[in-house]
């Protein structure tokens, strides 16, 4: 878009640059012609120029293959800190939302059900403060997340044992 | 959702005797010495909607407190009865009764209590109560047997409040039933978690979090008017209220300083302000008996552990100290007994301390959420079996214990509601 504009520019200046280039004799000063050059009618073939529209480009945030679709971080057992498998996804969200303040995301940390119910709420939000403090890191105003928990309250995959609870151990980016 | 059936558990003598000296003080005469009392169907009470007697007896009996005898025959509260036959059959008392139906359409409801021995009158109540109040007044007649035999004011006519969840259906609800599980009715009813409930002091009001606004938020509703107000919506999570002793205030746990922190607010949800200060978890805060201090679970010291510390601030002292895992801390009405989750060789276990010396006894395994009765004798909590979550019942001494199961999804979350005028 910018190139086609600088390029109608140009034309236009060799336009008007070819429109004073008649013979000019020495020692004579031009008399200064104000005018606004009346617009001609255009040719008939420039309805063959085509003027360009910008589509909607699609926010990244929809595409389901981009990589802003993983929005899942996930905990070892007991553990309150980002895994490496899960410093991407807050790195690709960090950049999405320090390049589009106007998003806001709650944290939603999650535990098994193993233990108390309040104190898995307490363990959920360590794990969405975990979450909430890298982005920070990254750039993320406070004022763009909310850190919150759901403790045991939601878990993503039900019954027992260790694939289950590991499902569970997880904290979500959910967009606003 | 209908009923909830009542299954009695046969009576379990658990481990740690020591540790059952120190409670047993506080239980003398109970449990390990059921008093025997017969029960008499009372004269005319098919005109009631539910049979009086059998109410009173059930109750009787699931106290473990006394052994009931079924004296086979109906005895009026107008009749002259041949004490010594009860006595010489075994029963230390007798409770009789009648019912009749007032012209108003009401039920007029007598019973006595005769002691047996001194073959005197121990006590008598004659109300007036509509059709639809036949339990209440049953419960109320067992409530006052269970007071004059053991010196104790009894539950039963108490209520309860839990969770009662279909994961799978969405359906979350708040139910307040009695405290034996009849009578559902249901204050609150979402598509989102509910959890936490607390009954406010004077029994008009519950406490509890909601997730509908797809975070945890503290309500507090009005049961007779239903109307609702937030408590606390502050950044972050909110949850883990609990009354103080005089109602007027709720001890909350906000995570909005960036660790969960436990703070105080006027129960109209002015005047919060923070109370304790640690860089982990310092959550589950429930006030003392005499409203002065706040037992709290806190990760300060590693795992979780119990902590008490003063309303207005200052230094927290540790109270758990066995197991990597002690949490979910209540306080009996008399500030007694501390009863708490301990998760002890995995499993996790209902445990009660006696304050004063520290003994500790283990009532129940598999447990969670505990709740006193407000008369401090029983506890009850949330247990899992089978898949699904239960509420069961257990004496503080260790020895009674009940379950309540429902047919379809979990219950879960009793918060036990205080004595009513």
């Amino acid at each position: 878009m910018r190139n086609i504009k600088s390029v109608a520019l140009i034309a236009v200046a060799a336009a008007v640059l070819s429109a004073c280039s008649s013979p000019v004799k020495l020692q004579e000063t031009p008399p200064v012609v104000e005018k606004t050059p009346t617009p001609t009618a255009p040719p008939a073939d420039t309805t063959r120029d085509i003027r360009p529209v910008e589509t909607g480009s699609v926010d990244p945030l929809n595409d389901p293959k981009g990589v802003l679709a993983n929005r899942s971080v996930y905990f070892d057992f007991d553990s309150y800190v980002v895994r490496d498998d899960g410093k991407p996804v807050v790195e690709n969200h960090s950049a999405y939302l320090t390049k589009n303040k106007q998003r806001h995301i709650l944290i939603q940390g999650n535990t098994d059900d193993r233990g108390g119910t309040e104190y898995n709420l307490a363990l959920g939000q360590k794990r969405a403060e975990a979450v909430r403090k890298s982005m920070a890191a990254l750039g993320v105003t406070d004022s763009q997340m909310e850190a919150v928990s759901l403790g045991e309250e939601k878990p993503k995959a039900t019954g027992t044992g260790e694939s289950v609870w590991a499902e569970n151990r997880r904290a979500d980016i959910v967009y606003q | 959702m209908k009923k909830l059936h009542t299954l009695l558990f046969s009576a379990t003598l658990l481990a740690g005797t020591a540790a059952h000296a120190q409670l047993s003080v506080e239980i003398a005469g109970v449990g390990s010495n059921q008093i025997p009392v017969a029960v008499a169907a009372f004269a005319n009470e098919s005109v009631a909607p539910e049979q009086v007697s059998a109410i009173i007896r059930a109750d009787l009996e699931r106290s473990g407190v006394f052994k009931v005898i079924d004296a086979r025959q109906t005895i009026s509260d107008s009749a002259s009865i041949d004490l010594a036959a009860f006595k010489a059959s075994g029963a230390d008392a007798l409770v009789v009764g009648s019912v009749e139906k007032t012209p108003d359409g009401r039920l007029q409801v007598r019973y006595k209590l005769m002691d047996t021995v001194k073959q005197s009158q121990l006590s008598q109540l004659n109300d007036a109560v509509a059709t639809r109040f036949t339990r209440l007044e049953a419960h109320k007649i067992a409530d006052d047997v269970y007071e004059k035999l053991t010196g104790v004011r009894g539950i039963f006519s108490t209520r309860i409040a839990y969770v009662k969840e279909n994961r799978a259906a969405r359906d979350y609800q708040l139910v307040v039933a009695d405290a034996d599980g009849e009578g559902e009715q249901i204050a609150a009813h979402g598509k989102e978690p509910i959890i936490s409930p607390a009954w406010s002091p004077d029994g008009t009001r519950v406490a509890y979090v909601s997730f509908e606004l797809r975070k945890p938020v503290i309500y507090v509703q009005n049961l007779v008017t239903g109307q609702r107000t937030v408590v606390a919506n502050e950044k972050g999570s909110n949850s883990a209220p609990a009354w103080s002793p005089d109602g007027s205030k709720l001890a909350l746990s906000l995570s909005k300083t960036g660790n969960t922190q436990i703070y105080i607010v006027n129960a109209d949800g002015s005047g919060l302000r923070r109370l304790s200060n640690s860089n982990g978890i310092d959550t589950e805060p429930q006030f003392s008996a005499d409203g002065q201090s706040v037992y709290f679970t806190s990760d300060r010291s590693g795992g979780p552990q119990i902590y008490k510390m003063g309303v207005n601030g200052g230094q927290a002292t540790r109270v758990t100290f066995k197991g990597n895992y002690n949490i979910s801390p209540r306080v009996s009405s008399d500030g007694k007994t501390l009863a708490w989750i301990s998760q002890r060789e995995g499993g996790f276990s209902l445990y009660a301390m006696d304050l004063a010396s520290g003994q500790e006894q283990r009532l129940a395994d598999g447990a969670s959420e505990p709740s006193f009765s407000p008369n401090g004798k029983y506890i009850m909590y949330a247990t899992k079996g089978g898949g699904r979550v239960a509420l069961a019942v257990v004496s503080v001494d260790g020895r009674v214990k009940q379950r309540l199961t429902t047919r379809a999804g979990n219950i879960r979350e009793p918060s036990w509601g205080p004595f009513m005028k």
